[in-house]
């Protein structure tokens, strides 16, 4: 049954569109490394969004094509990038000046676990002897004005992601307000999880059982 | 007359010793002075303190600097790589300290050294692990997190243009963590890809003065006819 529910859900490029229907025109976006990167190419070109990248651009474009990289241009993953008109660069104390003064309005991060009071654990396992790395994380977690979090709903294991309370090392605290899921877009609120939109073919009991925590159904 | 540029790689890294505290910019290969930390691995030296954003990374001089063993503690934000770095076995076995920092607090430590601010407070890490043991106070309804400048005795920087005061242009995504370590340590070095005359730069656009900068060395040059 496990199966054939992960089929129902997005595929991970659906997980990555679905974010970008919920961002509008206007907003000064930042996307975390791996699967938040996508949200960016789900964007209609029309839509003018400004993506940002902590290592110092401001109106980040696409992917080059091949064999037009700038060596001198890179997003926040090491990948190549372009600069669309209007694109500024700054160094890195304005960059986080930006993040941590509130002036993205939305950051898109990967998760290890999202806890039912906005808690983020996506930095650490806390395995012994490994080297921890952090990056901008803490930074983006704490100064967005929102920060959303793109992740699967459930480990390989089968082990919810969206817990009653973290217990992988937490990289902010309460500043989650809302997690996409390949099953579910679901708010976290002062109540705790609300489920805001099903992936097809997918129920709200499905999502209950595979979640950690208790979750509320809008009437 | 003032001039900045010095003829040699060598003679940018002059002075440098064992014990010494060393920024280092770049954000992955982007920016970073790669012959300065070539030339900085050849010199064996023990006991340095690496301060870059990616102190483990696959890329660029810092593999080989790491991999001598003469540096005994690092501070930086993302040590990991795409694969296994000499980084990852020093610390396995327990013979490079890491010193783990948010990249803003890490910016931020490094522009107040520069700035002459000794401290400051910032929301970033306040209750996670990583500020266990720092005085947290809170401001304005938010925990916040005492943080202090990072001092360092020598900046290695890479630029684009420089003049003889030692005035520089960036290059894109290049500019990141190599703005604000000119003027944070006792000596900063930039190696620079292209050197135009005194006045060549627009005041308008030079990011970064010639104050901030001690010594400028060229690793690159110019192109026939081309413009900075």
């Amino acid at each position: 049954m496990g199966d054939t529910m992960m089929r129902q859900g997005w595929s991970r490029a659906e997980m990555a569109a679905r974010v970008a229907t919920d961002i509008p025109e206007g907003w000064v976006v930042n996307l975390g490394i791996g699967l938040p990167t996508q949200v960016a190419n789900h964007v209609p070109v029309d839509r003018e969004v400004i993506f940002h990248s902590e290592n110092g651009i401001l109106g980040m474009g696409p992917a080059p094509g091949e064999g037009e990289e700038d060596p001198f241009l890179i997003n926040a993953g090491k990948q190549p990038v372009t600069l669309r008109p209007g694109a500024s660069i700054v160094g890195q104390a304005d960059s986080f000046a930006i993040i941590r003064g509130r002036h993205l309005d939305l950051c898109v991060l990967g998760g290890y676990q999202v806890a039912a009071n906005g808690d983020l654990a996506n930095w650490s396992v806390g395995r012994k002897g490994v080297a921890p790395a952090v990056g901008g994380a803490m930074d983006l977690g704490a100064g967005a004005a929102r920060v959303w979090v793109l992740m699967e709903h459930c480990t390989r294991e089968g082990e919810p992601r969206l817990v009653e309370r973290c217990t992988y090392p937490l990289t902010a605290l309460g500043s989650i307000t809302r997690v996409y899921t390949d099953l579910a877009v679901i708010d976290i609120t002062p109540e705790g999880f609300v489920l805001r939109d099903l992936a097809p073919g997918v129920t709200a009991d499905q999502v209950r059982e595979r979640t950690g925590a208790p979750l509320a159904v809008k009437a | 007359m003032i001039d900045k540029f010095v003829p040699s790689i060598e003679a940018a890294l002059e002075g440098i010793g064992d014990g010494a505290a060393i920024m280092v910019g770049g954000f992955g290969a982007v920016g970073q002075p790669n012959e300065l930390i070539d030339a900085l691995a050849a010199r064996n030296l023990r006991g340095l303190t690496l301060i870059a954003n990616n102190a483990g990374g696959d890329f660029g001089g810092m593999p080989k600097l790491i991999e001598r063993g003469g540096i005994a503690k690092v501070i930086c934000s993302y040590p990991r790589a795409s694969r296994r770095t000499a980084f990852d076995e020093l610390y396995e076995a327990g013979k490079i300290e890491l010193e783990l920092v948010p990249q803003g607090t890490l910016a931020e430590r490094i522009r107040a050294a520069n700035a002459g601010i000794p401290a400051f407070f910032t929301p970033t890490s306040a209750g996670t692990e990583l500020a266990a043991g720092k005085e947290t106070k809170r401001i304005n309804g938010r925990d916040c997190v005492l943080e202090y400048a990072i001092e360092a005795d020598f900046a290695l920087i890479e630029a684009w243009a420089a003049d003889r005061w030692g005035n520089l242009t960036f290059r894109r995504a290049g500019r990141n963590f190599n703005q604000i370590m000119a003027g944070a340590a006792k000596v900063t070095v930039a190696s620079v890809h292209r050197r135009v005359e005194l006045g060549a730069l627009d005041p308008d656009r030079i990011v970064t003065p010639g104050i901030f900068v001690d010594r400028v060395v060229m690793v690159s040059e110019p192109m026939e006819g081309e413009a900075a």
